[in-house]
């Protein structure tokens, strides 16, 4: 048996080109990896069926030398993606029989390239969660140290690339999802510029910040899945499609243009300007997060980084901001399941009694907590000073951003305050919120953003470092991983 | 937050509640709300804010796309449904 830990997708597809394994191998791998530990991790809420079917179709579109990058490449989805005939929970109970009748855009385009979707992975209750712990169908432990959480909501498709379960997964971010999870398991992660994938066959959580992409072991990976992925889709109003090359994109792994310019103007940026919001940095952060930032920041610098101190007055506000658009949100749009057209219902003696007790049963803590701030928020008396005002704030964080990305290429942060926690370790809401404190920020300003491993802890848990860049530059976030090496 | 407040919430919101979790709503709303009142502080520069839609909806041609569904995945979708259509409780 081959020894799946080992392979990315880019050697795994030259391996499979050369006919030195087949997608039959690699398939079978990650089956026997998720049959030896998936009752213990709790990562894979289904293995899809037909897996091994789809890995032989691929296996015979290599041999008639039709396979591209990510023909036959084992590929975990998040359980709030929808897969045409699979059943799509989002981690709830309200939807624990709900099946799809279509393929989201980023599984049809996943299909299209011959890529094996192996199952659906775990996660916090309609995405809303940094632990998995909010999952209806228990949480997901962490596959480098099963008594800690591998953070959230897309904990399921983190711990599936790092439990050598998948080769890469597709995960959705709001304020973190993507993020967080990826920097507690020690992989990449990266969420795109917002529109830049289609959000149609997303189940929505916060459809003003939801995007879909790539988690994986390599940056390499996590850019030939964007690639994939990213795409102007007609189904989703807001969706804008990848970044031109005058937006600066595609980038190969040195951080050229991949497609030369046939006017033959000046092509290679050299992106090196990396701005530090040292403000953020002050308190509320562990020690050794702090030293590997620190250490991170040298090695950057060796490598010929002009680093600098900036600072974002506004974004200070980020979580606050987030805490009241996203729920707003939530609210409105989990009102749809009410128990009248599908999911779960519950039977009581009028009409919204029936609403009632539907949501009642089928909601779980978090969710209902974040429905009842987001009713409040936006409620008579209190919409101004709270939504208004965090759309104002929203605002300036945008145009704060943008002012930076005149003087720096990217903004640089550690991707969480603390590694992967225990279970059971944030009992407070707020505690829990805090997890994100890094991440919203390019939610709120819809920029792209990854989350590159940096090395490990004392305790062998893996750190994170968080890359923002402007708005439709997402190619130039993976070229980082080497220099941070 | 009164659990008043949070039952006319939970009113709006359409959702039973235990009459332990309306405490411990109250208690968590309260914390939250302790949190995020800052942004009320916040000093904005009406340039700053007042700035264009930050998104923007991208239209597509106004002609019919018919997309072909299973209809009886959708219908095995309802909770309860008699003759091919979606049944509820009477609402007048």
């Amino acid at each position: 048996m081959i020894d799946i830990d080992s392979l990315t997708i880019k050697k795994a597809g030259e391996m499979m080109q050369a006919g030195e394994i087949t997608s039959v191998d690699l398939v079978s791998a990650c089956l026997a990896r998720i049959e030896e530990k998936n009752k213990e991790l709790n990562i894979f809420l289904e293995v899809f069926a037909g897996a091994l079917e789809e890995a032989k179709k691929a296996d015979e579109k290599i041999k008639r030398g039709e396979g591209g990058p990510l023909t036959g490449i084992p590929i975990a989805v998040k359980d709030n993606i929808l897969v045409n005939g699979k059943i799509n929970s989002s981690g709830s109970k309200m939807l624990e029989n709900y099946r799809a009748s279509y393929d989201a855009f980023v599984i049809k385009k996943l299909k299209e390239a011959g890529a094996v979707l192996i199952g659906r992975t775990n996660m916090d209750e309609f995405a809303m969660g940094s632990s998995t712990e909010n999952s209806a169908y228990g949480p997901v432990r962490n596959p480098l140290d099963p008594s800690r959480v591998p953070g959230g909501s897309s904990g399921g498709s983190a711990a599936a690339v790092a439990g050598g379960m998948a080769l890469a997964s597709l995960g959705s971010d709001t304020g973190g999802s993507i993020r967080q999870p990826a920097s507690f398991c020690g992989v990449v992660g990266m969420k795109p510029t917002y529109g830049a994938v289609s959000r149609s066959g997303l189940t929505a959580m916060s459809s003003s910040l939801d995007v879909i992409g790539p988690m994986a072991k390599t940056s390499e990976d996590a850019r030939i899945v964007f690639e994939c992925i990213a795409g102007r889709d007609e189904m989703d109003g807001t969706s804008k499609g990848p970044p031109s090359q005058s937006e600066g994109g595609p980038f190969n792994m040195q951080g050229d243009p991949l497609h030369a310019n046939m006017q033959g103007d000046p092509l290679p940026l050299h992106l090196k300007r990396i701005g530090i919001p040292r403000d953020f940095l002050k308190e509320g952060i562990d020690p050794e997060v702090l030293q590997n930032f620190e250490h991170s920041v040298e090695k950057l610098k060796k490598a010929g980084y002009e680093i600098k101190d900036i600072s974002l007055p506004y974004s200070k506000y980020s979580l606050a901001v987030y805490y009241i658009i996203m729920p707003a949100e939530v609210s409105t749009n989990l009102s749809r399941l009410d128990g009248v057209r599908y999911g779960l219902r519950e039977e009581g003696e009028s009409v919204s009694d029936s609403y009632k007790k539907t949501r009642a049963l089928g909601f779980g803590q978090e969710t209902r907590r974040r429905v009842m701030l987001g009713t409040y928020v936006l409620s008579h008396g209190y919409y101004d000073a709270y939504y208004n005002q965090a759309w104002k704030v929203r605002r300036a964080i945008m145009k704060e951003y943008d002012g930076i990305f005149k003087e720096v290429d990217f903004v640089m942060t550690p991707t969480t305050p603390t590694p992967a926690f225990k279970f059971g370790a944030k009992k407070d809401p707020v505690e829990m919120y805090l997890s994100d404190i890094f991440t919203v920020s390019a939610n709120l300003a819809g920029l792209p953003s990854i989350s590159i491993p940096s090395g490990l802890s004392k305790e062998g848990l893996p750190f994170g470092m968080l890359f923002t860049a402007p708005t439709g530059q997402d190619y130039s976030l993976f070229p980082l991983e080497k220099d941070l090496k | 937050m009164e659990i008043k407040d949070i039952e006319k919430l939970a009113e709006l919101a359409k959702l039973n509640l235990e009459d332990s979790e309306k405490d411990a709503l109250s208690a968590d709303l309260e914390g939250i709300l302790g949190y995020i009142e800052q942004i009320r502080e916040a000093k904005i520069d009406e340039t700053d804010a007042d700035t264009e839609p930050v998104q923007k909806n991208v239209w597509r041609e106004d002609e019919a796309r018919p997309r072909q569904f299973s209809r009886e995945e959708i219908l095995n979708q309802f909770p309860d449904s008699q003759d091919g259509f979606v049944k509820v409780k009477k609402i007048l």
